[in-house]
């Protein structure tokens, strides 16, 4: 039966921060968002329809048009890809007579893609209307075929379709550690909110979601910003291609990321917590709601939570909606408070202006993991792991062609070559870390470390051997951004375009030298001029690309076109002399030249 | 130089500021001209159409939401930063429609001026050429979104001046596109009127009056007269 909309947003207290989880429970219970259902939204919320229509149009889980009773939407990421996704894809839809990504005509099912679903240990996979399926092959595409020709609900589906294993190869300091709830935070009230801080800030702990901010810093200014009340936010929105390790974190290490969420909110005075998991990560909701209950059951949040008097604070569990950006932080809050996942302009910062235009910590998973076992053991327990500028240690994301791909956790410092040999990798190519905004290295460079001064990563560590087409993959990840683009910004929204598109002539050996010199002049205007960090990066495959594999482009190129008439290494000039660079990074080198 | 104010400098020059003002306001004020499109003075910064970037202190920065501080060292008129302003531009005409020959707004157009004023003569990338409508629902005003630039001026009009919020934004990235705050999709089904403050903001082409095409004649228009510098300049009083 069709929930009714007034209940769904009563249940909501018709508050327009939540557009984005009634937008879900709309979903669930009309497959769409009917355009009557705008109309009577922001009616009900007192928003302009202008609002919601664009808030349903911005992420990629909401649709205004009617879809399949099963919407099947595979997982379009690189390791799915380099699985034979595109050809289950295409074996779909001849076998029920679809184009693209049209509807059936009895409306019985849609088949189209989503960007990487988290399962890139255990694809390819798929998504059947928001519920994960992994490992599939062509058995299993073919039950998942017969379970939508015999039209069987959901819910009368084999369990076993939709099993989704945590994978974790190695363990380090925060999956090793045992920690009884509540332990960390009460170490932290013995110490006091300043010396907590000051713990925090002497472990040098910095965010892991990439960029590699002093946790310690965030704290302390999110602690000294007035405007109360303020919030914590855990950002459990990986979406880069190839990241899979909060998903496992979540599933198996829920208490140590809620516990360092809390010891954050003692920290910095905070009444509030979200945990903002991407909407791909279903499964694993009804565990993060019990999670919750329980631990609100037993004092640990609520009123005077883990026995410390005058310590209020709980924890909301929120969706994302399939919107890659929002993991950047600003969109985020963007998202949490019902709109469209567009970063903000900063100044102000989330530590000052966040959730609600107040003082908020937004940081990662892994993150809150550390400062827990920070508060709980001392700076020093991440100060004996790892290296001087990069303390403890990072887990990482593992998969593509690798024989045992999975979560490992292994001290900052660690050198590339030393994952590669964990996890089982012969015949590198190349290796992408923390997913195609990250760092793409070369068979050259695997002596390289995992290191906030070295390659940085968010997560993702995605190995190609010398089998893979290397201008496909950079394609795809092209694609990617330009799919996951918020628009804002003229550089990022025309520019992922005109990358993916040329990249696309490129790798089919459509392209000239001529072509080579645009897409690199794009990418770099990407990288200058761009909004947030999506564009900032979005060039990146590109760019890294032509640096560390020119012959695999020229190798493709057609030989019988014009030269380029644009000297990019000369048009630097310029650039260098003000920045006072003339390092190699700084140069398009001889190779580029024709 | 009086030492009154507090400065910044902007390719050397000395650019008194105001507290809270941004490093383009600031600029103009001083009779220095940054070209921009998505900015109006009065507004509350946007910062979307990029092509007001500058170097603050060597990091590039949208110099319409930095705010002005003591100190900053500003570089503007450089070669590279102005060849950066004219591949973003050339990326607004590669993706909309944009045939200035035939174009109602050409003149009167702000993203025209800004490529004559950074020397933008072809859009040089292949053209998206997207399928856009035309909104000829409302008795007053077409709506062309051939020519939109997505800069959002209208969006912001009528949401903080005219207080109707006639019009949003949807999808994102290459699908992003400004819709009408109506179930039909249609103008005519809103309370727009030609007298909003969103009829008159667009930098483009977008809003077009009924009945009264080409009434200016081409070479006698707003740019055709003043170029867009002095416009920008006349206009925040710097000269």
């Amino acid at each position: 039966m069709t929930e009714d909309l007034a209940t769904i947003v009563a249940r909501h207290r018709h508050d327009p921060r939540r557009l984005v989880e009634i937008l879900h429970d709309v979903t669930e219970a009309y497959g769409f968002v009917p355009k009557d259902i705008i109309t009577e939204l922001a009616s009900m919320l007192a928003v302009p329809r202008g609002h919601v229509e664009g808030v349903v149009g911005f992420y990629a889980f909401f649709s205004d048009e009617p879809r399949g009773a099963y919407r099947v939407l595979f997982s379009d990421g690189t390791t799915d890809r380099m699985g034979g996704s595109i050809a289950l894809l295409e074996r779909m839809r001849a076998s029920f007579g679809l184009q693209g990504e049209e509807t059936s005509r009895d409306g019985r099912l849609s088949v189209g893609t989503t960007s990487c679903t988290g399962l890139c240990d255990q694809g390819p996979a798929l998504l059947v209307n928001g519920h994960a399926i992994g490992g599939l092959d062509s058995a299993r595409l073919g039950d998942v075929m017969a379970l939508i020709r015999a039209e069987a609900p959901l819910a009368a589906w084999p369990r076993e379709l939709f099993a989704v294993r945590s994978n974790i190869r190695r363990r380090d300091l925060l999956l090793a550690t045992a920690i009884t709830p509540g332990d960390a935070v009460s170490a932290a009230a013995r110490r006091g909110r300043d010396d907590t801080l000051a713990e925090v800030a002497r472990s040098g702990l910095r965010g892991r979601g990439g960029a590699g901010f002093s946790t310690g810093a965030k704290w302390g200014a999110c602690a000294e910003a007035p405007h109360e009340p303020r919030y914590v936010v855990c950002n459990a929105d990986e979406g880069e291609p190839g990241t899979f390790k909060d998903r496992d974190l979540l599933a198996d290490h829920l208490d140590l990321v809620l516990e360092g969420m809390t010891v954050a909110a003692f920290a910095v005075a905070a009444r509030h917590g979200f945990l903002y998991v991407r909407a791909e990560y279903r499964f694993l909701f009804a565990h993060i709601a019990n999670a919750l209950a329980a631990r609100r059951a037993a004092g640990l949040l609520g009123p005077n939570a883990c026995g410390i008097r005058g310590f209020s604070f709980d924890i909301e569990l929120r969706r994302g909606a399939g919107a890659y950006v929002c993991g950047e932080e600003s969109a985020l809050l963007e998202s949490l408070e019902g709109r469209r996942g567009i970063p903000r302009n900063r100044p102000p910062f989330p530590v000052t202006h966040g959730y609600d235009q107040r003082p908020t910590v937004v940081n990662n998973v892994e993150t809150f993991m550390a400062a827990a076992l920070v508060a709980r053991d001392g700076a020093s327990v991440l100060r004996d792991l790892g290296t001087r500028t990069s303390s403890g240690t990072k887990i990482l994301s593992v998969a593509g062609d690798v024989e045992r791909p999975g979560v490992y956790e292994l001290p900052f410092g660690v050198t590339v070559q030393r994952v590669l040999d964990e996890a089982g990798a012969s015949r590198v190519q190349a290796v992408q870390v923390s997913g195609p905004a990250g760092t793409l290295l070369s068979a050259r460079e695997l002596d390289r470390t995992i290191a906030f001064d070295d390659v940085p990563s968010a997560g993702a560590f995605t190995v190609f051997d010398d089998r893979r087409d290397l201008l496909a993959i950079i394609e795809h990840h092209s694609r990617f951004f330009a799919h996951e683009s918020c628009g804002f910004c003229t550089p990022c929204r025309v520019g992922t375009t005109l990358v993916a598109r040329t990249m696309g002539r490129i790798a089919s050996g459509h392209a000239a030298r001529r072509d080579l010199v645009d897409v690199a002049r794009v990418a770099r205007v990407m990288a200058k001029t761009s909004h947030c960090g999506l564009g900032l990066m979005a060039g990146n495959p590109v760019l890294q690309g032509i640096e560390k594999f020119r012959p695999v482009f020229d190798a493709r190129l057609r030989p019988d076109d014009a030269l380029p008439t644009f000297d990019l290494d000369a048009s630097l000039d310029k650039s260098r002399d003000v920045t006072g660079r003339d390092d190699s990074e700084a140069h398009f080198t001889e190779e580029v030249r024709p | 130089m009086t030492t009154d104010r507090r400065t910044f400098t902007l390719d050397g020059h000395d650019i008194p500021f105001d507290e809270g003002q941004s490093v383009l306001d600031a600029a103009l004020a001083a009779g220095l001209f940054i070209p921009f499109l998505c900015h109006k003075p009065g507004y509350e910064a946007h910062g979307s159409c990029r092509v007001c970037m500058v170097r603050v202190g060597g990091r590039w920065q949208a110099s319409c939401t930095t705010p002005a501080a003591a100190g900053l060292e500003v570089e503007s008129t450089v070669e590279d930063l102005v060849a950066m302003r004219r591949e973003i531009v050339q990326f607004l005409f590669t993706e909309g429609n944009h045939f200035c020959p035939s174009c109602e707004a050409s003149g009167n157009c702000t993203l025209q001026a800004v490529g004559y004023e950074l020397g933008v003569t072809t859009p040089h990338y292949p053209p998206f050429s997207p399928t856009r409508p035309l909104d000829a629902s409302h008795p007053e005003m077409l709506l062309d979104l051939n020519r939109c630039i997505l800069c959002e001026l209208c969006v912001r009009a009528s949401a903080n001046v005219d207080k109707k919020s006639v019009f949003a934004l949807s999808g994102r990235g290459p699908t992003k596109h400004l819709v009408v705050s109506a179930e039909s999709g249609r103008l005519a089904d809103t309370s727009f009127s030609a007298d909003d403050a969103a009829a008159h903001v667009c930098p483009v082409g977008v809003f077009l009056p009924r009945g009264q095409g080409f009434r200016t004649p081409l070479g006698a228009r707003k740019f055709d007269v003043e170029p867009l510098r002095v416009a920008a300049l006349r206009r925040a009083g710097g000269t």
